[in-house]
């Protein structure tokens, strides 16, 4: 429901330029071919593929344990979700159980994930729309939780850091002390980037009522993640189709209203609590025990087809896996959720500025290396 | 507790946990009477070739000639509104048609997920799914540049990963895993489309 493109000066002469790829505001290669009348973009086209590796491709010579440090460097913010949809599939595939404190690892490791992630969006989002400020306090965060990573499994972003059947390490001594230390006091910082912005009238007048998607829009053109919940859509795959222990411990899914930059950025500060909320319920709950089920050295799925998805911090991350029996894929295709929302993009920007633009960008929260693959 | 056994009584064997058992494999059955598929059957005549259950999802496989009533009946009448995924495989070697596309989709209602197959032979042309789900629009771009498979009917069908003047389609199982050397379709008399750079007198360098 963009508003109408109502051209200013009828005469005027229609312009079209590339915006990016090398745009620091388009957070990677991406490239938008827009066409403006005057500020006003009549028509938005992306052009992506500059960061095309052939990941699928690849996956087809890869072991299954082997595709795992490819999957890093799709969305290469969140390397953790990415891990925890591959092996999900594979150990739906062949029918293995994960033992419960693997999988209270893994929700861990994918709810701290989900902060990091969600901490750069924030920083580079409010960054492009001209709030230098909370850049700085953002990172300064997210170290911490890339500190953790390194003390778990030696990597601080591409992290490969499970494997089908578990997990490959046990917590080091100590790491939950380290994350609840980091989790209690990580509500407060949160607050402290909502003082910056919440109420901050040059935030709320570049993002209100900018990019607006209706809830039926954003189902028909796929949205998933935040830019669905921002319209208004209760959905979560942690909650229709939990995996792990995801049914176990309580969150609540945050919900926008309108559909707008400034709705879904609610949404995302809220996901941030509840994530707290879950590492801070694992870490109380977690069981003792073995982190890695008895599996095979090989592993051979039988033949058949299995699509698998978690929720990562850009929305719904699906693997299909296509098997033949063997120790390689036969197909193994990636559902990347950036990809799919960036396709509702003309959409979203279509009769607005081209500083929107920028801010749609944002708030959509695209990594290239997802799209691209 | 009179008859309390003289022996230490033996830890009943307790069931190992089923992270320590051998894993049990999924196996697929005929999900030809699954009511997700019955309701399809019902709608369009002659719309299900064979349906397979495994680990609890369900595949229907669709005569190619059917494919667009089935989408249209299961978005506006089945409210599987949302398309999670649409994609290919290729099977070089079958006989029954190289490739099959896939459709994932799902309805929010009743969270239930369905998955649509066709098998196309290569070069044969596929109803575009565009004008029912806006959100196929890239899917297919994607999947005609990966595997060369024609969507009749899609507005915009052109290459989104690769560029313009690439030669092949990488996700089919001939195109070679180490790439081919294609040029660069920016540079046409040097680099031209679909070989590498060219010495003088034609040769590739």
């Amino acid at each position: 429901m963009s508003p109408e493109v109502v051209r200013p000066f009828p005469d005027s002469e229609e312009m079209e330029i590339s915006f990016g790829p090398q745009h620091p505001a388009t957070h990677g290669v991406l490239r938008v071919m827009v066409k403006l009348d005057g500020e006003k973009i009549i028509e938005a086209k992306p052009i992506i593929g500059y960061l095309h590796r052939g990941t699928e491709k690849i996956f087809e010579r890869e072991t299954y344990n082997g595709a795992i440090p490819h999957t890093d460097r799709l969305d290469y913010t969140a390397a953790a979700t990415n891990n925890q949809g591959l092996v999900g599939a594979v150990e739906r595939l062949m029918g293995i159980t994960v033992p419960p404190r693997a999988a209270y690892i893994r929700m861990m490791l994918a709810e701290l994930q989900r902060i990091a992630s969600h901490i750069i969006w924030l920083g580079t989002h409010a960054l492009d729309i001209g709030a230098q400020t909370p850049f700085f306090y953002t990172f300064q965060e997210r170290e911490k939780i890339l500190d953790l990573y390194e003390e778990y499994c030696g990597a601080r972003l591409t992290l490969n850091c499970m494997r089908v059947g578990g997990q490959p390490f046990d917590l080091p001594a100590g790491w939950t002390d380290r994350c609840r230390e980091f989790i209690d006091q990580f509500p407060a910082r949160v607050a402290e980037w909502e003082g910056l912005l919440t109420n901050n009238r040059i935030w709320k007048q570049r993002t209100i009522g900018v990019g607006v998607i209706s809830a039926a829009d954003a189902i028909e053109w796929g949205l998933t993640g935040p830019p669905l919940r921002g319209s208004g859509v209760r959905w979560d795959i942690r909650k229709v189709f939990p995996y792990d222990h995801y049914d176990e411990v309580e969150f609540e899914v945050p919900t926008g209203a309108h559909g707008d930059t400034y709705d879904r950025y609610l949404v995302r500060m809220e996901e941030m609590r509840q994530s707290v909320r879950i590492v801070r319920q694992c870490l109380d709950r977690i069981p003792d025990g073995p982190v890695l089920a008895k599996v095979p050295k090989v592993i051979k799925p039988p033949k058949g087809e299995i699509y698998f998805s978690v929720e990562g911090p850009k929305g719904e991350l699906g693997y299909y896996i296509v098997s033949n029996g063997e120790a390689t894929p036969h197909r193994l295709h990636v559902r990347p959720a950036c990809f799919i929302n960036l396709q509702a993009l003309p959409e979203m920007v279509r009769g607005y500025l081209v500083a929107d633009l920028i801010a749609v960008i944002g708030t959509l929260d695209i990594v290239l290396g997802e799209i691209d693959r | 507790m009179a008859d309390e056994p003289k022996v230490a009584p033996q830890e009943p064997a307790a069931p190992k946990p089923p992270w320590e058992e051998k894993p049990v494999p999924p196996v697929p059955a005929d999900a030809r009477e699954h009511p997700q598929v019955a309701e399809i059957a019902a709608l369009v005549p002659d719309a299900v070739a064979d349906a397979v259950s495994f680990a609890g999802q369900v595949t229907v496989v669709v005569p190619a000639a059917r494919l667009a009533d089935v989408c249209r009946a299961c978005k506006d009448k089945l409210d599987y509104k949302f398309l999670v995924d649409l994609t290919a495989v290729d099977w070089k070697e079958r006989a029954e048609g190289r490739f099959d596309v896939v459709y994932w989709m799902h309805r929010h209602g009743k969270s239930q997920r369905l998955r649509l197959k066709v098998r196309i032979a290569d070069g044969v042309e596929l109803p575009s799914v565009t004008g029912i789900w806006k959100v196929a629009n890239w899917m297919e771009r994607e999947v005609f540049d990966m595997f060369g498979i024609y969507f009749g009917g899609h507005p915009n069908l052109e290459r989104i990963l690769t560029w313009e003047g690439f030669n092949g389609h990488p996700l089919r199982k001939d195109f070679p895993i180490e790439g081919i050397d294609t040029g660069a379709a920016i540079y046409p008399d040097v680099y031209p489309p679909g070989g590498g750079p060219k010495k003088e007198g034609g040769e590739p360098a």
